[in-house]
């Protein structure tokens, strides 16, 4: 019943986003057309806008939006011309979800253990060590890992291509460029959760009657202690899926990254608001997800 | 969806690369289109000029006409009309005929309201056209480009126009295929197969991945087209580009915007690494609308305290002529004449005559550029020379893009960095900016001689009497009365290897057709190196 109504809930709010977004692209100084160079007539500027309905009033452009979107349609892009909005996100989308899922999973594949174990084996060397590395992976940023990855193992060593998007080679770098950040951070969220949930009286209460410590770290603790991670996914997993620019640019992958912030730039309207949608469509579903994770996750959690 | 998506990114995102192409270029950005009717960016123009012909091609070697799908033509006495045959073996990528049909239907769809051409006043010199473009006449058949038969086509232009046959050679020149632009509007460039009258042919398009095309082979100079199949790749980051090149993954960086110019010191050492005169002027507009720049001596003055020389030398570095003219050297039949030198005790004098004596009560100003590292360190540079010889603060404003484009073009600002490339060998690509009419001339400035002298130089039909009423209207623009401040002449930069890539030529255009452009292969082209 509760997911019910949040599904709900959904289509409003979705037009009450894209409202906004369509809204505040355009308070930006500029639009679509100015260029460099001016047409030899300002007719043909004035012909362009009507071209696109840009010379109409808002609320009529904004209902002339919503008309195509309910059909599914969410415009032609003002910059790439020869591209509706939904060509260039059925093109784009897929690419940075491909990257951004092997991000999130190397993310948690790298970040769980790391957490898990520094929590686990206090005072051990191990603990200093692997805190140092989760507080290093999140202190450095892509702009910098990115481009030494590349000058190490593609340039130097010629392990990996330098760049462009092809067989899963050509993912390994980008993915490790795009999950470290996360990595590191999801480390320290495991590990505080593992922190606490150590202190609680259920453990304390497990360890008393004479459970092994593999057990109760395993079966009581990290299922509560991983809930930090959990609700931490759902807007990481909508983030990575819908591209980053830095990592697709250094890496020339034709994802969705390189859209979100040239169509700010460009001032290609319906590209932005498109793209808002997505990313909302995402973080709304991803999070009702996570949610639902928790049920699962932690008997102590009820909706009703 | 999230889970279609998420599947479809598997089984395409994960796909394998096809084989190398022949031939992979890294073409700048990522264009906006292919549709040559509409596209104005130099990495669009490049793609579509090897799609599509007119009825002259640029020349490889110095991008000047010559035949292309016409293969003769005869120019009137009073070199105002123009009659082009085309050539008996001109046919579509797809076997159709091109006719003379062909050409009028492409060029009134670029002049065609309805298109919205952004360059559709590159056909202003034919009789009516402006008119149509314009909506002052409706009725497509009264603009002065007719068929006179299947491969006959006749101009009647309003003036001698030196330069036409170079225009005829212009991406919006170029013959379209009709019956597919009818049969799928819009969306015709993604059409398959997409007829193409060029050298090459599209395979593919994929934004922000690469174009591939393959050479036609019922192009009517195919045998002089020796790669099959060429791939050109937008880069956004410049370092990624050079990386690129030098793992050997691609074979020519040619645009500007991807050459990492921060390396350019280490570049210029290269073999590889090309520098060219190129037909790009660098300058700063002034608001002759405002005060104080609405007094000519103030402008004068801040101009005649610019060491150009200190800024190519400091700022640029890759080898730019400081200049103090607008049109670049280079073009036939054209000598600039000087501006403004460096004379500092000539801007005191001018800026004490205008009220200003030593800068004292002078107004705050501004110099807005767009971000960017290399347009901000020229505003240093020039700041510092303001404020040191005439005893003026100006203030330095970075504007993003857009933003930067709206204020010049309204008129809201004081000085402006500014920067013009032409678009065919004729001063006009650069001088008829400044006629008052022009929307491209954005410092407000009229000058109503300047426009007599242009206006006397496009209707002469003798060369040297044409060039010396140019000359004197440059002169009005940066020595007499001047609302621009000209600082430097561009070059041009590409990196390719000479031992691998022939054909290539630079020239002031920077126009390289594909169609060219030879490869050898990377092991003969050792071969000669040899061990010692």
């Amino acid at each position: 019943m509760y997911f019910l109504k949040r599904l709900l809930v959904l289509p409003p709010l979705l037009i009450l986003i894209s409202l906004i977004a369509f809204l505040l692209v355009r308070t930006a100084p500029g639009g679509p057309f100015d260029k460099e160079r001016k047409p030899a007539s300002p007719e043909i500027e004035r012909r362009l806008l009507e071209r696109y309905h840009l010379d109409q009033p808002l609320w009529k452009q904004y209902l002339l939006y919503l008309k195509g979107l309910s059909q599914g349609d969410f415009g032609p892009s003002l910059k790439q011309r020869n591209h509706t909005v939904n060509d260039i996100i059925s093109q784009a989308l897929p690419v940075s979800a491909t990257l951004g899922a092997a991000a999130f999973l190397f993310s948690l594949g790298v970040g769980i253990p790391l957490g898990f174990y520094t929590a686990a084996r206090r005072g051990h060397g191990f603990e200093l060590a692997g805190s140092s590395l989760a507080l290093l992976f999140v202190c450095v940023p892509a702009l910098v890992v990115g481009p030494v990855l590349v000058i190490v193992f593609a340039v130097h060593w010629s392990i990996f291509p330098v760049a462009l998007w092809g067989g899963a080679w050509h993912m390994v770098l980008p993915t490790i460029t795009l999950g470290l950040y996360f990595s590191g951070k999801v480390a320290r969220l495991m590990r505080e959760g593992m922190l606490t949930t150590m202190h609680a009286d259920y453990i304390i209460a497990a360890r008393a009657k004479g459970l092994s410590e593999s057990a109760v770290l395993w079966r009581h603790a990290f299922r509560i202690a991983v809930l930090p991670v959990v609700s931490y996914s759902g807007p990481l997993l909508a983030d990575l899926l819908t591209g980053s620019f830095v990592v697709e640019s250094l890496f020339q992958i034709p994802g969705m990254g390189v859209f979100v912030i040239n169509s700010a730039l460009n001032r290609d309207y319906p590209m932005i608001v498109g793209l808002v949608l997505v990313y909302a469509v995402l973080l709304l579903v991803l999070n009702l997800l996570v949610d639902a994770a928790y049920t699962w996750l932690d008997p102590r959690v009820r909706y009703d | 969806m999230v889970l279609v998506f998420l599947a479809t990114g598997f089984l395409t995102g994960c796909s394998r690369r096809s084989d190398r192409a022949d031939l992979v270029i890294i073409n700048g950005k990522e264009v906006e289109s292919l549709d040559p009717a509409i596209i104005t960016g130099q990495p669009d123009i490049r793609i579509a000029l090897t799609l599509f012909e007119g009825l002259t091609r640029y020349n490889a070697v110095d991008a000047q006409a010559e035949p292309g799908l016409a293969d003769r033509w005869e120019i009137s006495p009073d070199l105002r009309t123009y009659t082009f045959h085309l050539r008996t073996n001109g046919v579509w990528s797809t076997g159709e005929p091109i006719t003379a049909e062909d050409v009028v239907y492409s060029w009134l769809r670029v002049l065609n309201p309805l298109t919205a051409a952004d360059y559709a006043g590159n056909f202003y010199y034919i009789k009516n056209a402006e008119e149509y473009n314009t909506g002052k006449i409706t009725n497509a058949s009264e603009v002065a480009v007719k068929a006179l038969d299947r491969s006959t086509v006749q101009v009647e232009l309003l003036n001698p126009t030196p330069f036409f046959l170079e225009l005829c050679a212009f991406q919006t020149h170029v013959v379209m295929p009709r019956w597919i632009i009818e049969k799928h509007g819009d969306r015709w460039i993604h059409a398959r197969p997409l007829p193409s009258s060029g050298a090459y042919e599209l395979l593919a398009w994929r934004l922000e991945d690469r174009v591939s095309v393959r050479k036609n082979p019922r192009y009517w100079d195919a045998a002089n087209v020796q790669l099959e199949r060429v791939d050109l790749m937008p880069v956004n980051s410049p370092a990624t580009a050079l990386n690129l090149f030098l793992t050997k993954q691609v074979d020519i960086i040619w645009d500007k915007d991807v050459v990492p110019t921060e390396l350019i010191d280490l570049l210029k050492k290269r073999r590889d690494f090309h520098v060219f005169d190129y037909l790009g002027s660098y300058f700063v507009r002034f608001n002759v609308t405002r005060k104080p720049f609405d007094d000519v001596r103030v402008r004068k003055a801040f101009a005649l305290v610019v060491d150009r020389q200190r800024i190519t030398e400091r700022v640029t570095r890759g080898g730019e002529r400081p200049a103090s003219f607008l049109v670049p050297p280079g073009l036939p039949n054209y000598q600039s004449p000087a501006g403004l030198g460096y004379d500092p005790g000539e801007a005191r004098r001018l800026l004490k005559e205008a009220g200003y004596p030593d800068g004292k009560g002078f107004p705050r100003v501004s110099y807005h550029f767009n971000t960017s590292r290399s347009h901000e360190m020229v505003g240093v540079e020039l700041q510092e020379m303001w404020r040191r010889e005439l005893g003026i603060e100006v203030e330095l404003r970075s504007m993003e893009w857009k933003t930067y484009l709206r204020a010049q073009s309204e008129l809201d600002f004081d000085l402006s960095r500014s920067a013009w490339v032409g678009d065919y060998n004729d001063p006009n690509t650069f001088l008829d900016m400044f006629m008052s009419s022009n929307p491209n001339n954005r410092t407000g400035w009229k000058n109503l001689d300047y426009d007599q002298w242009m206006r006397k130089a496009n209707a002469s039909s003798d060369p040297a009497e044409r060039a010396k009423f140019l000359s004197a209207a440059e002169a009005l623009l940066v020595r007499d009365d001047p609302p621009i401040l000209p600082l430097y002449i561009y070059v041009g930069f590409n990196l390719f290897d000479p031992d691998v890539i022939t054909g290539l030529y630079n020239n002031i255009r920077d126009e390289h057709p594909v169609r060219s452009i030879k490869k050898r292969a990377r092991s003969t082209a050792r071969a000669g190196e040899g061990n010692p």
